[in-house]
């Protein structure tokens, strides 16, 4: 008797044990959330919301996905709850900002870092490009350069922040051009920055391609480069990149935006979430909307999002080694 | 006149259902603290998805401008402001709701709410060019300047002695400088993890207004609940007209200032009802009746902060740059349906935009009628007993501080700074100056920073900050602001007397 008590006990904790193993196979079971480091209405969270709003469907995940957002601190915030007190349950999702978060946590203060999340997916990549004002004088990288070779220091040049996309563009042409310039970090964001190349309030400004899109369409800058390795044949097809102008800069400083889950997180569930977030995207509606908002999009796998983690972790700790 | 011909567009039955949907769902949002109009706003995108561009953007627009009256409701009968924009309407406006005179206060702020958004709208579609330069004027020192003129203001605010008026306003700032300062990074007095995106503005307004509120309720105890019994006033709207058009003087400069401040990106919607509050105080004959539930506080405050509405979407309409994180959020809603905001926008989707345009300015006066309906019982808020009205308020004051970004971090930091007050306005202190110091503190310092580093590559600080005719002219409203504060302390000797604040504590209790 005792031992077929024991026998069913042992019996029952294989099963439950199996069961414990297996128990993802349902996931998800619940809606789940995303967490994303920026204010509502800002391009992250748009995009977020767009390329998310398929989750519910059969065929994705059937379950939705409800965006929160925790901005401040340039996504310091969101990005230091996400890993210190998320749960890591699959339930709990993060968007990603590269080369943001990553330049962030080699700057130090924070307590995250590549390893600290797990990629699922990308969807966006937004690169920097360079604007001036519709009136400027400038018509080329070159005439910019120039400029600043004649007043070392005092070309003003506006952008999102410090150890964002923009700040990273910056630093970039500066090495490459070999030329000291005034980037101006911007309060007010991506939009802010916009705002004081249109006003005149500096000689020019780094910003996103999608932002500076619309604001070319309204006639309100000229866009003189694209911090990529190819041109944007989708938006910017006339639009040099710096290497074509003679600049040795390369893509660091797009903004890959993606889904990431915390570390911690169980493989089976990083591992159907990455088999299916990726189809989500590809969603013709998700296509669609994105494309009229004038998002352009790159939708990788968790595999290639880990290849270009690493990559950014290189190149970054180097261009910012001599801050 | 082209925006008259798309108005029959608002009228289709389906358009118009939405309006009114966006209307009165605006102003429950708007009520209930802790949600702002951005918040609102951003809650209503997702349906967007599923409508027509015009018809989203009525929903939209319509939710915009109500929820920004609706803030008033919590403002007046709970001494929640909605959001910053409420701020100015609680000191009268509650103080008149104390008095019984709920119903009256909420109809003044209704029409006067109405008449400024009309006015607003109306800009946006007639001066729309001309304010788009203006809206481009305000760079980073300008915006420095006004910071401080906003700081000269702190003094004066409601408060029993101009000393403290400004120690309270010092203590806002330095709450200000808690978390990673916005241009370098650096963290600041991060002491626990709750405060590492700085002290947000919204749970810090839900205590410092709520929470001593609630103290004092619950510390006089069921002794006195039926010694006072408030007689809740029935106000006829007629009289609520008569009222708000012989206050011409609040009314006009309550409209002008907030639609001039609201343009100004960045700053507008936050300061414009306190600016506009403290214009009127200054112009008033009856200055001295302020704070103690007059209406020309209440007059002044809202229709400056509908006024804003409009001329805060002038650099969105026409220069495609959000100037308010409501217009970022707007911005997001015309992305989605693929229209780009640009000058071209009228020409390219005139039915959109007229449309939307219009729908705000019929949403203001669909506003106005619904208020008026609700004023009359919702005044009876004022008759819940206090134990009730204690539980109310406080289970208001947690909701509303974790919704606005899910977090309990925010429900502790407006708990302790709650108390704070509470131990604060027992000295004499009050909660105004404390979050306009709040709100300013990362204005004026983030335009320093960046003004100083464009001075720094160019011309110098002081040619930056000191040259040019609207510094200048700055300059000059900052100056006869401080001396306007030090005569009138000289004249009226302002003390707090022991008597004063034995009647200050009763006024509160």
């Amino acid at each position: 008797m005792k031992n077929w008590i024991a026998g069913a006990a042992l019996a029952l904790a294989a099963m439950t044990g199996q069961a414990y193993a297996d128990g993802h196979g349902d996931y998800p079971e619940r809606p789940i959330m995303m967490m994303v480091s920026y204010g509502a209405g800002g391009a992250t969270d748009f995009q977020a919301r767009i390329v998310t709003m398929t989750a519910g469907n059969e065929d994705a995940l059937g379950m939705p996905i409800a965006i929160v957002n925790r901005p401040g601190a340039g996504g310091r915030v969101g990005w230091n709850w996400l890993a210190t007190e998320a749960e890591a349950d699959g339930y709990t999702l993060g968007a990603y900002n590269i080369p943001h978060f990553v330049a962030q946590s080699i700057e130090g203060g924070v307590s995250y870092s590549t390893d600290s999340f797990e990629p699922i997916a990308n969807w966006g990549a937004d690169p920097a490009v360079f604007v001036v004002g519709a009136d400027s004088a400038f018509n080329s990288m070159e005439d910019v350069v120039n400029y600043a070779n004649e007043n070392p220091g005092g070309l003003t040049f506006s952008g999102a922040g410090l150890f964002v996309g923009h700040h990273i563009a910056a630093l970039q042409l500066e090495k490459a051009a070999g030329v000291k310039l005034a980037y101006i970090p911007n309060n007010a964001g991506g939009a802010g920055a916009m705002r004081a190349v249109i006003a005149g309030e500096v000689l020019g400004g780094v910003n996103n391609l999608s932002d500076a899109f619309r604001a070319q369409a309204a006639g309100n800058v000229k866009i003189l480069g694209v911090f990529d390795l190819e041109r944007n044949t989708e938006f910017l097809p006339d639009v040099p990149t710096m290497v074509e102008q003679g600049f040795d800069i390369d893509n660091a400083s797009v903004n890959f935006r993606g889904v990431m889950v915390p570390k911690g997180t169980p493989q089976p569930i990083i591992d159907k979430l990455a088999a299916t977030v990726p189809a989500m995207f590809e969603n013709s509606r998700v296509q669609s909307r994105m494309a009229a908002g004038g998002s352009p999009m790159q939708i990788m796998t968790r595999d290639e999002v880990l290849e270009m983690w690493a990559a950014r972790q290189e190149t970054l700790e180097e261009l910012l080694a001599g801050l | 006149m082209e925006f008259l011909y798309y108005m029959g567009d608002v009228f289709t039955p389906i358009n118009f259902g939405l309006l009114l949907l966006g209307t009165i769902g605006g102003l429950i949002l708007g009520a209930t603290p802790g949600l702002s109009p951005t918040m609102a706003v951003a809650l209503l995108i997702p349906f967007t998805f599923q409508l027509e561009p015009q018809q989203g953007l009525i929903l939209l627009g319509a939710a915009y401008t109500s929820t920004v009256a609706g803030g008033a409701v919590s403002a007046i009968l709970l001494k929640i402001p909605g959001a910053p924009a409420n701020i100015a309407t609680t000191l009268d406006g509650h103080a008149m709701a104390t008095k019984g005179e709920g119903a009256k206060a909420l109809q003044l702020s209704f029409i006067s709410s109405a008449v400024g958004g009309v006015f607003g709208v109306l800009l946006l579609i007639f001066l729309t060019p001309v304010l788009a330069q203006w809206a481009l004027a305000f760079g980073p020192s300008h915006l420095f300047w006004l910071a401080i003129l906003g700081v000269t203001v702190i003094g004066t605010l409601d408060s029993s002695s101009v000393v403290k008026g400004l120690l309270s306003g010092c203590i806002g700032l330095w709450l200000a400088t808690i978390g990673f300062d916005d241009i370098m990074g650096a963290q600041r007095f991060i002491f626990h993890p709750a405060v590492s995106g700085g002290i947000n503005v919204i749970p810090a307004l839900i205590g410092l207004f709520a929470i001593p509120q609630v103290i004092t309720m619950f510390t006089k105890g069921r002794s006195s609940d039926d010694a006072e019994i408030i007689s809740v006033q029935k106000h006829p709207i007629r009289l609520a007209f008569v009222e708000v058009f012989k206050r011409k003087m609040a009314l006009t400069i309550g409209t002008v200032t907030g639609s001039i401040i609201g343009l100004i990106p960045g700053v507008g919607g936050q300061i414009a009802g306190l600016v506009a509050y403290d214009q009127s105080k200054k112009f008033s004959k009856e200055s001295e009746k302020f704070g103690t539930g007059h209406s020309e506080g209440v007059i002044a405050a809202e229709s400056a902060n509908n006024a804003m509405v409009g001329p805060s979407l002038v650099p969105l309409l026409t220069l495609s740059i959000p100037g308010s994180p409501t217009a970022a959020v707007l911005l997001g809603g015309l992305l989605i349906h693929g229209i780009f905001p640009g000058p071209d926008l009228f020409m390219n989707y005139p039915q959109v935009a007229w449309t939307f345009i219009d729908s705000m300015l019929i949403g203001q006066i669909l506003m106005c009628i619904f208020g008026l309906y609700i004023a009359g019982f919702a005044a009876n808020v004022a008759r819940v007993p206090h134990a009730v009205m204690a539980a109310i308020v406080l289970g208001l004051a947690v909701f509303g501080s974790y919704s606005v970004q899910n977090s309990m971090g925010d429900v502790y930091v407006m708990a302790t700074l709650g108390l704070a007050m509470y131990f604060l306005e027992r000295f004499g202190f009050s909660a105004a100056p404390l979050v306009l110091g709040l709100i300013l503190g990362p204005i004026a310092e983030a335009n320093f920073i960046q003004g100083s580093m464009i001075a720094n590559a160019t011309v110098g600080t002081g040619t930056y900050f000191f040259t040019g005719w609207l510094n200048w002219f700055l300059i000059l409203i900052v100056l006869a602001s401080i001396s306007y504060s030090i005569w009138m302390e000289i004249m009226s000797r302002r003390y707090t007397t022991k008597d004063d604040a034995v009647a200050k504590e009763e006024a509160l209790s």
